[in-house]
C-alpha cells in the first residue's frame, strides 16, 4: 500500500498498474488474518459456553466489542500513521469529567458541557501532535507523559470540585434526557438490546476506513507512517497528518466518555488508566503493524470484536477468571503470528 | 546440534539437582505437606441439602489478585458446597466492565445474583434488570445506600462510615493525637467514607495521604517521606491489610514512633498484632459476606426467606487487639480471616 513516487518505471512494466486477481487482492488485505482469528473465537465459544451462542449474549458481547472498539478505529489510524497515543484511555474519563462537572457547576443545559467536554478533549489531542511534531520526541514519550498529567488533573479537578472522588449526579438537569438518546440509548430488535455505541462504533469505522482507502488524507496517513522523511520530500503536509490523527483519537475519546457519563449519570475520577493498551491490541489483532505504515481501519474492528468475544465468552464459559489475561495474551501473539504468516504469504505469491 | 543437547543435558542436570535436593531437605514444619494435612483434616465438601443444584453468580469490583476478595470468594464457595449450588465468580475495577459482567450472569440466566455495589451508578441498570428477569440480587459489602432502592432483597457488609467511626473512638482511646490515613485507592468512595468517619470522632487531627496500592514499593516510600516530613504523626491507620506491612516497614526507616493500626484482616496482620507491631485491626469478616450472601440467596429460593427486615445486614466493624489475635491467627492462616 505505498504510496511513495520512486523513479517512473517504464510504461507497460509498472507494477503499480498490473491486474491482480480478485482472489490475491483479498489475501493482501491487511485485516485477513483477524477474520480467520475471530471466526476461530467464535466457532471456540460456540462449543465450549451454551449460553454464548444466545441472542441475548449475542448483544453482550457487541455492546463489549462497540465500547473498545470506537476508541481502537482512530487509533489503528493513529498507528498506521506511524504514531501511538498512551493516553488514550484516561482520556476517556476526562472528557465524561469535564462534560459532567462544567454542566453541574455552571448549572447549564447538559448539552453546553457536552460541547465545551468536546473542545477541551480536541485541545488535549491538537496537545499531543503538536508537542510531538515540535518536539520531535517519540509519541511513546509524549503520550506517556500526557497520560501521565492526565490521571492527575482527572483526579485532583474532580476532588477540588466535587470535593469527593465522583462527579455529583446531573441525571436530573435539562438535556440530559436527550443527550442520553444519542450517546447511551438501547433499542430491542427481537427481544435483543442493542445498545446506540454499537451503532456509533459501525459509522466511524466506516468513516475511517473511508478517509484511509478514498481520501488524499489516507493517503498522507500510510505515507507519514511509512517514512516520515520520504513524505515529506514529495510534500505530504507530515505535521498536518499526525494533528489530524491525534485529533480523531481525541473525538472517539470524546464519544466514548460522553457515553460513559451519560450511561451511568455519575463518573468515577480513577479510570480508563490501562485501557489505552487493549486499544492498541485491538488494532495489532487487526493487522495494525507496531512499526507504522500498513494496517486497517476494519480489521480494528475485528480486533474489537475478538476482544469482546474473549472478554464475555469466558464468563458464559464459566471458567476461573483468573485466567483471563493470560487467555487475552496468548490470543494476541496467536492472531499476530497469524497476521503475519498471511502476510507473508500473500506477498510471496505476487 | 552438539550445542541444543549439552543444553538438553543441563537442563536434565538442573531438575535433578532440584529434585534431589526437595527430597534430601525435608522441612518438618509448615509448607505444602502441613497444608494437605490441614485440608484431609477438615471437613469434606459435600452438600446438607437436597434441593435441586441453584446456580448463583457473584460479580464484584475487586481488582486482580486480591486477598480481601480472596476471602469474600472463599465463604461463598464453603456456602456454596453445602448448599448444593453451582457457584460463578467474576470481577473487574472498572464499572463499565462490572456492568457488563452482570449482563452477562442475566443472559445465563443465573438462580442468583450477588453484586457489589462499589460505583452505584454504574451498576444501578443491571441491578434493576436483574430484579425484573426475576433473579433475586443481594448486594454485599458496599452500597448499603442503594440496596433497597436497585430492589435488591437484602445488603451484607460493613457500613463504612461506622467503621470508620469507630476507629476514630478507638484512636481516642489510646491517646492518640495527629494520625494520617492512607487511601490506596483513589476513587474508592468507602474508603473516603472510612477516613471522613474517623476524621469525625477522632479528637486529635486526621490527614489523608493518597498512595498507589497496586505498587507497594512506592506504598511504603509515600508514608516513609510523610512520617520523616512530620515528626508528630503517632497513629497510622492504612484501609488494608497488605499495606499495614509496608507502613511499618516505612515506620522502622522513618525512625518514627507511630502506632500502625489497620482495617482488615490477614495471617502477617494477626502475627503483628500478637507482636504488637500493630495496634489493632478493623475487621469487616469478608468471609462471612461472601458466605452468608450464598445462604441468604439459598434460603430465599428454598424457603422464601429474607434477613434484616429491610435494613442492612452488618459484618462489621469488629475491632480486634493483641487479646484476639491469637485465636485468629490460624484462621487467617487457612484464609477464612
Amino acid at each position: 500500500m505505498s504510496t511513495i513516487a520512486g523513479p517512473s518505471a517504464p510504461a507497460g512494466a509498472d507494477e503499480r498498474l498490473m491486474r491482480t486477481s480478485p482472489l490475491r487482492r483479498l489475501l493482501g488485505r491487511p485485516e485477513l488474518g483477524s477474520v480467520v482469528g475471530a471466526a476461530a473465537v467464535f466457532i471456540f465459544f460456540s462449543i465450549v459456553a451454551d449460553s454464548f451462542l444466545r441472542a441475548s449474549s449475542f448483544g453482550t458481547v457487541l455492546y463489549a466489542a462497540s465500547t473498545i472498539g470506537i476508541m481502537a478505529a482512530p487509533v489503528a489510524l493513529l498507528m498506521i500513521g506511524g504514531e501511538f497515543d498512551l493516553s488514550a484511555g484516561v482520556l476517556v474519563t476526562s472528557s465524561a469529567l469535564i462534560s459532567s462537572m462544567f454542566s453541574y457547576q455552571m448549572t447549564a443545559n447538559v448539552w453546553v458541557g457536552v460541547f465545551v467536554s468536546l473542545l477541551v478533549t480536541l485541545a488535549i489531542g491538537a496537545f499531543n501532535g503538536f508537542m510531538l511534531t515540535r518536539t520531535k520526541l517519540p509519541s511513546f514519550i509524549i503520550t506517556l507523559g500526557t497520560f501521565l498529567m492526565l490521571t492527575g488533573l482527572n483526579l485532583g479537578f474532580t476532588k477540588l470540585i466535587s470535593g469527593t472522588v465522583s462527579t455529583k449526579a446531573i441525571g436530573d438537569m435539562e438535556g440530559f434526557d436527550s443527550a442520553r438518546k444519542v450517546f447511551a440509548s438501547q433499542w430491542t430488535i427481537g427481544g435483543v438490546e442493542f445498545k446506540v455505541t454499537i451503532l456509533w462504533w459501525a459509522v466511524l469505522v466506516a468513516i475511517a476506513t473511508w478517509i484511509l482507502l478514498r481520501t488524499r488524507f489516507g493517503n498522507w496517513i500510510f505515507a507519514v507512517g511509512g517514512e516520515a522523511d520520504a513524505a515529506r520530500a514529495v510534500g505530504v503536509p507530515v505535521i498536518r497528518t499526525k494533528i489530524g490523527l491525534y485529533l480523531g483519537v481525541a473525538f472517539a475519546a470524546w464519544v466514548s466518555g460522553q457515553h460513559l457519563l451519560f450511561s451511568f449519570d455519575v463518573v468515577q475520577s480513577g479510570e480508563g488508566v490501562g485501557n489505552e493498551l487493549i486499544y492498541i491490541i485491538a488494532a495489532v489483532i487487526g493487522g495494525c503493524l507496531i512499526t507504522g505504515g500498513y494496517g486497517s481501519a476494519i480489521g480494528s474492528a475485528v480486533g474489537a470484536f475478538i476482544f469482546g468475544m474473549t472478554s464475555k465468552g469466558i464468563v458464559y464459559a464459566e471458567w476461573n477468571p483468573d485466567w483471563f489475561k493470560f487467555f487475552l495474551g496468548a490470543m494476541l501473539l496467536l492472531a499476530t503470528l497469524l497476521n503475519a504468516w498471511v502476510r507473508k504469504r500473500a506477498e510471496a505469491t505476487k | 546440534m552438539a550445542r541444543v543437547r549439552t543444553g538438553v543435558r543441563a537442563m536434565g542436570a538442573v531438575l535433578a539437582a532440584v529434585l534431589g535436593a526437595s527430597l534430601v531437605g525435608c522441612s518438618s514444619t509448615g509448607g505444602k505437606r502441613a497444608e494437605e494435612r490441614a485440608a484431609r483434616a477438615a471437613a469434606e465438601g459435600r452438600a446438607a441439602v437436597d434441593t435441586p443444584r441453584w446456580t448463583f453468580a457473584m460479580v464484584t469490583h475487586s481488582g486482580d489478585g486480591d486477598t480481601f476478595w480472596d476471602i469474600v470468594q472463599r465463604g461463598a464457595e464453603q456456602a456454596a458446597v453445602k448448599d448444593n449450588i453451582k457457584f460463578l465468580y467474576s470481577h473487574n475495577d472498572e464499572a463499565q466492565q462490572q456492568a457488563q459482567l452482570v449482563q452477562a450472569a442475566i443472559d445465563q440466566k443465573v438462580d442468583g445474583l450477588i453484586v457489589t455495589l462499589a460505583k452505584p451508578d454504574a451498576m444501578k441498570d443491571v441491578v434493576t434488570k436483574a430484579t425484573k428477569a426475576g433473579i433475586p440480587v443481594i448486594t454485599v459489602n458496599s452500597g448499603s445506600a442503594e440496596s433497597k432502592r436497585f430492589g435488591a432483597l437484602t445488603h451484607i457488609g460493613q457500613d463504612e462510615s461506622i467503621a470508620g467511626e469507630a476507629v476514630g473512638e478507638e484512636l481516642n482511646a489510646r491517646g492518640r493525637k495527629k494520625a494520617l490515613c492512607i487511601l490506596h485507592e483513589q476513587g474508592n468512595v468507602g474508603h473516603e467514607q472510612r477516613c471522613a468517619g474517623a476524621k469525625k470522632t477522632f479528637d486529635g487531627q486526621m490527614q489523608n495521604l493518597y498512595v498507589e496500592g497496586t505498587n507497594m514499593p512506592d506504598v511504603q516510600a509515600s508514608i516513609e517521606a510523610k512520617l520523616q516530613a512530620d515528626k508528630n504523626i503517632d497513629a497510622v491507620v492504612t484501609l488494608g491489610a497488605p499495606f499495614a506491612d509496608a507502613a511499618v516497614k516505612a515506620k522502622k526507616t522513618a525512625g518514627s514512633k507511630a502506632e500502625i493500626d489497620t482495617f482488615d484482616l490477614n495471617a502477617k496482620v494477626a502475627t503483628a498484632l500478637q507482636d504488637k507491631t500493630l495496634g489493632f485491626a478493623v475487621d469487616q469478616q469478608p468471609y462471612l459476606q461472601g458466605y452468608e450472601a450464598v445462604d441468604l440467596l439459598w434460603l430465599h429460593r428454598y424457603n422464601g426467606n429474607v434477613l434484616g427486615g429491610g435494613r442492612p445486614v452488618l459484618t462489621g466493624p469488629q475491632i480486634i487487639t493483641s487479646k484476639d489475635a491469637a485465636e485468629l491467627a490460624q484462621y487467617t492462616k487457612r484464609g477464612t480471616r
